[in-house]
């Protein structure tokens, strides 16, 4: 019994201990990451209870944030949030899930082939290698675009964006001014120049996520596509984007997400001024910009409103991300039974 | 089992050493540190004072950190620092929240310039009317009457007035409001004095670079920032109207002509929104030091003082250069008398 020697032996008290020490700190690791939540929504929420017991839901549809008056109304914040996330998820969406399918259709990786054909070097050991180098490459340079700053973003669009947008901005507000969203000239900081950094920020998300459904979509419903007779094009609208949908979806709300919470290249852009306008070259506000701006100097009664200003982001985060939960269960289940 | 024992000796060794560097650090400085903490506009002539101070008197180590007016008396009715600094000094509500008392001090002065972004115009001169139409928004083409009137020969576009204000609370606002309220009924009426009122108008930014960086960016701008930040960045300032009438460029004498005009009271804070001196610039401050009127550790408060003097008499050589207003001579007499009244209250519970 001595002299056997097991492959197996039974653990030992120290391993059984450690064992059950580990999963002891895993479960409270798990368990403190769900109790911050819980304790800053808590604190947050007890912090505004007196904001919102005076100012109760008109806070919400007020337009006026004046300390000298005690009026406060975040309106404007509200409106602006929603509208330059929303915008931005369109600009962002289009050109992230647009880049995400030239990725994963091997357009450029198939440009360099034919190009490496020419010169009859497409299977040589090294050169042969260069199509998919040349996809990483551009696949790495757009996550790169996640690793920049947030104010580095805000410096850029403060001193090229807005410079490069205003002649074309104040051409078309003189020329179509009629239309809402071309209402106002822009001066400076305004709505379309944030969007459009916005969509840049928020493009590597949509991109990496997109691009990882459209590679998972199973080569065999592209074979049967082709086979069918579809052209590219019809392979990619009909069958492959529907397909990946699901992870499409949840890369723009993930993307929504950034959007909604990001501050500080916007309180860069916006332009924190406290108006609701359809226009895209007016000022406007966000909720993020407006607590980012205010609170370190803020009276001890700005603060209850301020928090209960973190409340309706907190909340509103809260509801894009069921209504992105509820849309993804609609639209996978729809597709999952063609797997 | 052998590499973890390995770790577990690297990581005690680290611990160690640490330690002994630590404990070593606290016993080689045995010298006294001051905490501060307030307003921002007066910070780069505060940290060089205390450079100075702390590089002539050997084991004085005296930390300020610029976190705002707001913040700065914030922390001394916590009392999480040995002093504050404000740009809006401190309200007397505030000030009973301290047992023991706090001791305002003038400290140095400011003005407030209003900076623009014209092609081709230099020396704009803006009467009373005109920069608080600005402000309130109803003056809105650079080529309105009440500009062009007090600017014969110059061109002014046929542009939009893009006012740029603070983003975010400050000293400089609370300031700048004072004075458009103190000369403008409407403005008094709404948005009113505020460090971030409710202005009826303009962009907004964050800091005197935000501002600044948002004029500059934007043709027929106009900010509002502080005189030295302007002056070290070359920027164009407006020439203003004063309450006697004369058109007056921000200049350390003019704004010094302002300051002299304030009345100060027993805790020296004093405002002069609208100085009626004939030279004046409109737009000048005090900015303060608040200490507490008693301190409970003998070498604090024996650098406190000594360090306050240095501030008020040699230090005062120094504001200029760096675009502050030297106090004047009376002024900075009080300050150093008012010292005094700081004192030591050794064994307080």
């Amino acid at each position: 019994m001595a002299e056997a020697k097991a492959i197996t032996q039974p653990p030992t008290g120290l391993q059984r201990a450690s064992d059950s020490i580990f999963r002891g700190l895993c479960y409270s690791f798990a368990w403190l990451s769900v109790l911050v939540v819980i304790f800053i929504v808590l604190r947050i929420a007890f912090a505004a209870a007196p904001a919102v017991r005076q100012y109760g839901l008109g806070f919400l549809t007020t337009r006026t944030w004046d300390p000298n008056r005690d009026q406060f109304g975040i309106l404007p914040e509200i409106w602006g949030t929603l509208y330059t996330s929303l915008l931005a998820l369109v600009i962002g969406g289009a050109f992230g899930v647009a880049a995400a399918v030239f990725l994963s259709e091997g357009y450029l990786g198939g440009f360099v082939f034919s190009l490496l054909k020419v010169f009859h070097l497409e299977f040589h050991g090294l050169w042969g290698k260069l199509p998919e180098r040349v996809e990483d490459i551009l696949k790495n340079l757009i996550e790169l675009l996640a690793a920049i700053p947030s104010v580095v973003y805000g410096l850029w669009g403060y001193f090229v964006v807005i410079p490069l947008i205003r002649p074309l901005c104040n051409w078309l507000h003189l020329k179509m001014g009629w239309f809402a969203p071309f209402g106002t000239d822009l001066s400076g900081p305004g709505v379309l120049p944030a969007v459009l950094v916005l969509s840049i920020m928020i493009l590597p998300t949509i991109t990496a996520i997109s691009r990882q459904a459209l590679v998972s979509v199973p080569p065999k419903l592209r074979m049967a596509a082709y086979g069918l007779g579809a052209t590219q094009w019809e392979t990619i609208l009909a069958v492959i984007l529907p397909t990946a949908a699901r992870g499409i979806l949840g890369g723009i709300l993930l993307a929504f997400g950034r959007a909604l919470g990001e501050t500080m290249a916007l309180a860069m852009l916006v332009g924190n001024a406290n108006l609701i306008s359809l226009s895209l070259f007016s000022p406007a506000n966000t909720l993020a910009a407006l607590l980012a701006n205010t609170f370190p100097e803020a009276h001890p009664k700005e603060i209850g409103v301020l928090m209960y200003a973190a409340l309706v982001l907190l909340g509103i985060t809260l509801v894009v991300n069921m209504v992105g939960a509820f849309i993804l269960q609609r639209a996978s289940a729809g597709v999952e039974g063609g797997k | 089992m052998k590499i973890p024992h390995r770790s577990f000796m690297f990581l005690a060794a680290i611990i160690t050493v640490s330690f002994v560097a630590c404990s070593g650090n606290k016993s080689s400085s045995n010298g006294v540190r001051l905490q501060g903490a307030g307003a921002s506009f007066p910070a780069p002539l505060y940290q060089k004072w205390f450079k100075s101070y702390s590089a002539a008197h050997n084991g004085v180590q005296i930390d300020y950190q610029s976190v705002g007016s707001g913040s700065g008396v914030k922390s001394v009715i916590d009392k999480t620092v040995d002093f504050g600094a404000s740009d809006a000094a401190m309200t007397p509500e505030d000030m009973a929240k301290v047992d023991g008392g706090v001791q305002l001090l003038p400290m140095t002065a400011g003005c407030i310039v209003l900076t623009y972004n014209l092609k081709g115009v230099t020396g704009l001169k803006l009467s009373r009317a005109a920069y608080a139409g600005i402000f309130l928004g109803k003056v809105k083409k650079w080529n309105d009457p009440l500009i062009a009137k007090e600017n014969p020969g110059v061109s002014l576009p046929d542009e939009p007035v893009n006012v740029v204000v603070r983003a975010d609370g400050s000293g400089t606002t609370f300031v700048f409001t004072k004075h458009l309220s103190a000369i403008s009924p409407a403005f008094a009426q709404s948005p009113g004095v505020n460090t971030l009122p409710n202005w009826p108008v303009g962009t907004r930014s964050k800091g005197n670079e935000g501002v600044t960086a948002s004029v500059m960016m934007t043709p027929g701008a106009i900010g509002y920032i502080e005189y030295g930040y302007a002056k070290s960045q070359n920027l164009p300032m407006a020439i203003l109207e004063n309450k006697s009438g004369n058109f007056v460029a921000p200049t350390t004498e003019s704004a010094q002509a302002a300051l002299g005009t304030a009345q100060f009271p027993d805790n020296l804070i004093a405002w002069v929104p609208d100085s009626d001196a004939k030279d004046a610039y409109p737009i000048a401050t005090y900015t303060w030091i608040i200490c507490y009127k008693q301190y409970h550790d003998k070498a604090k408060f024996q650098v406190i003082q000594d360090l306050l003097t240095y501030c008020v008499t040699d230090g005062q050589k120094e504001s200029e250069a760096l675009g502050y207003i030297p106090l004047p001579a009376g002024v900075a007499d009080k300050s150093k008398a008012a010292i005094q009244n700081i004192t030591l209250v050794p064994n307080a519970g």
